[in-house]
């Protein structure tokens, strides 16, 4: 790898991290927002022009307060857990397509933290290291209601990535490709996943609501069941940690929702207008504007799930522990195994047939 | 007994297939947050926005003046005795030859101060007034304190201004209860506000 090369690679990770970071940071604001909105409140609007400027106020605020470990807790895994909820938070989104390539002097620079041929994998296993952030800090907390909070999230977050995981299986069936940057190409032309895995969408985004932690699954924190859950004995930036993790697995499980589902970067018409912008600004010049326009609509995209996310939250009441679990167990998981058999069927006899027809 | 119509009989029936996939309810409750999402915020930005809180709100005090703009307060006391707070402390004095255009009373409040912090703005120091000298405005705060020094109102904030009269559509009971009748009965309509008890 030349130095070129390495130096891009650099600047892309980079950029995507602070990205991910900003939009992090700007969904806490559009959390008290929407929350306002859909109670008839103002939301928060005193610090800056509406309210832009509260995340650095809420930041500082976090930064300036006593950090605080127990006498009893365990150092330096109290210290570890939130380090690990925002490592693993932000590791996941290395993988994920923002756009198509950006040209210029000859490189060819996709918009993508790695180009990996196991990219939902990689997700997944970074994914299923997040339990280890909230089960270590709670653990380590030497505090009941931390700890059960704490086995609370990770039985919540065991049960339904199994659900999860096997609504993913039938979109592999279909790409036969775990590279995300192939699943949305593959999407290019209106081809959504979600016209042909309408019930595989359904499971996924519940179970990316549990695995967020997000209500209507948000039995982790329960203050009238266990004080605050797993980050009882936290406090200043070290909860804000965790509750910044939060808010980037929110938008890196709504990107993933739009990559998988929604086509990523793809948009009705691009075709049409990547041909126009290439005829009006020539190659170089009019594909990179196409790719930001495509990375815009993908913005877009992932910007509305967690829009959903916020507005879900102000919808449905929570479900008791035993709901949850009845939930993931016994409903998502069947209904995942027979989207599986349906998408098996529709690939082995439907398809051939409806090619055979067209032809 | 059916005090409205908004109760539902409670049933244990078995939820259908439709009920317990969740889904409808959902978009259905989503439908309904959505809807409050667009609507119009009920929000009134107080500091910026001050909302008219009625006739009978009782705000910051006031010395009233007569139509001549002599002091009505005779310092009589009696608003002190009435303040349940014990807010309320005054000096009296004594009327010299050529101040009669400035005080109506042959005695007159030298001092009067209002102790801002111990105020429960109840009001029976303007029902205590045999002089009709102090009353509670019904528009106007007493404004935020930042300063220990703003706490204790004396005269200089108290005695009404002639440039500015404090006005009220009615300044007795009686005079409201009136007022409150005509217009049910939809006789008066524009009361012109008046600064003279």
């Amino acid at each position: 790898m030349d130095l070129t090369e390495f130096l891009i690679k650099t600047a892309t990770i980079f950029v995507v991290f602070v990205l991910t970071l900003v939009i992090a940071m700007y969904s806490t604001w559009a959390e008290r927002k929407v929350a306002g909105f859909i109670q008839d409140r103002q939301g928060p609007n005193r610090a800056g022009w509406g309210g832009l400027l509260q995340p650095l106020a809420d930041a500082g605020k976090m930064f300036f307060k006593e950090d605080f470990i127990p006498a009893l807790a365990n150092k330096w895994l109290f210290i570890a857990g939130p380090s690990l909820a925002m490592l693993t938070a932000l590791l996941a989104s290395a993988v994920i397509p923002f756009g198509s390539t950006f040209r210029f002097d000859g490189h060819e620079v996709v918009l993508q933290g790695v180009e990996s041929n196991i990219g939902i994998l990689y997700v997944f296993g970074v994914v299923a290291l997040g339990v280890y952030g909230i089960m270590v800090g709670g653990w380590a907390s030497n505090n009941k209601f931390s700890l059960l909070g704490a086995i609370r999230a990770a039985s919540q977050n065991i049960s339904y990535e199994v659900a999860m995981g096997l609504s993913l299986i039938a979109i592999l069936m279909m790409s036969s490709s775990l590279s995300l940057g192939e699943i949305v190409s593959q999407q290019h032309g209106g081809n959504w996943n979600i016209f042909y895995q309408p019930l595989g969408f359904i499971i996924f985004i519940t179970c990316s609501f549990a695995e967020c932690n997000r209500v209507p699954f948000d039995l982790p924190e329960c203050e009238t069941e266990l004080v605050g859950g797993y980050h009882t004995e936290y406090g200043s930036m070290k909860l804000g940690f965790y509750l910044f993790a939060e808010y980037i697995n929110m938008f890196v499980s709504s990107a993933i929702i739009s990559v998988l589902y929604f086509g990523g970067y793809n948009y009705p018409g691009m075709d049409w207008v990547y041909a126009q912008l290439i005829k009006a600004m020539g190659p170089e010049t009019g594909h990179n504007i196409a790719t930001l326009i495509g990375t815009a609509v993908f913005f877009g995209k992932a910007l509305f799930f967690i829009f959903f996310y916020m507005w879900v939250r102000w919808t449905i009441p929570r479900f008791r522990y035993d709901q949850l679990m009845n939930l993931g167990w016994k409903k998502l998981i069947p209904l995942a195994i027979f989207n599986i058999i349906i998408t098996g069927a529709a690939v082995l006899f439907l398809k051939p047939a409806i090619t055979a027809w067209l032809n | 007994m059916q005090l409205t119509n908004r109760s539902k009989q409670v049933s244990n029936k078995e939820m259908t297939l439709m009920e317990r996939a969740y889904i409808p309810a959902i978009a259905t409750g989503l439908a309904i947050t959505i809807k409050h999402f667009f609507a119009k915020k009920v929000t009134i930005e107080y500091p910026e926005v001050k909302r008219y809180l009625g006739p009978v709100f009782r705000g910051r005090h006031i010395l009233k003046r007569d139509e001549d703009g002599r002091e009505r307060c005779t310092a009589c006391g009696l608003c002190a005795v009435a303040c349940p707070a014990e807010a309320i402390q005054m000096v009296a004095a004594e009327r010299e030859k050529g101040e009669e255009n400035l005080y109506r009373e042959e005695k007159y409040a030298a001092v009067y101060e209002v102790n801002m912090l111990r105020c429960i703005f109840c009001g029976l120091c303007e029902e205590a007034c045999p002089k009709q000298a102090v009353y509670l405005r019904h528009d106007e705060f007493i404004p935020v304190f930042t300063e220990r020094d703003q706490v204790i109102w004396g005269k200089d904030l108290l005695v009404e201004d002639m440039n500015n009269r404090y006005t009220r559509e009615a300044w007795t009971k009686e005079e409201a209860r009136a007022l409150d009748a005509k217009r049910a009965s939809g006789e008066a309509t524009n009361v012109v506000p008046r600064a003279i008890p």
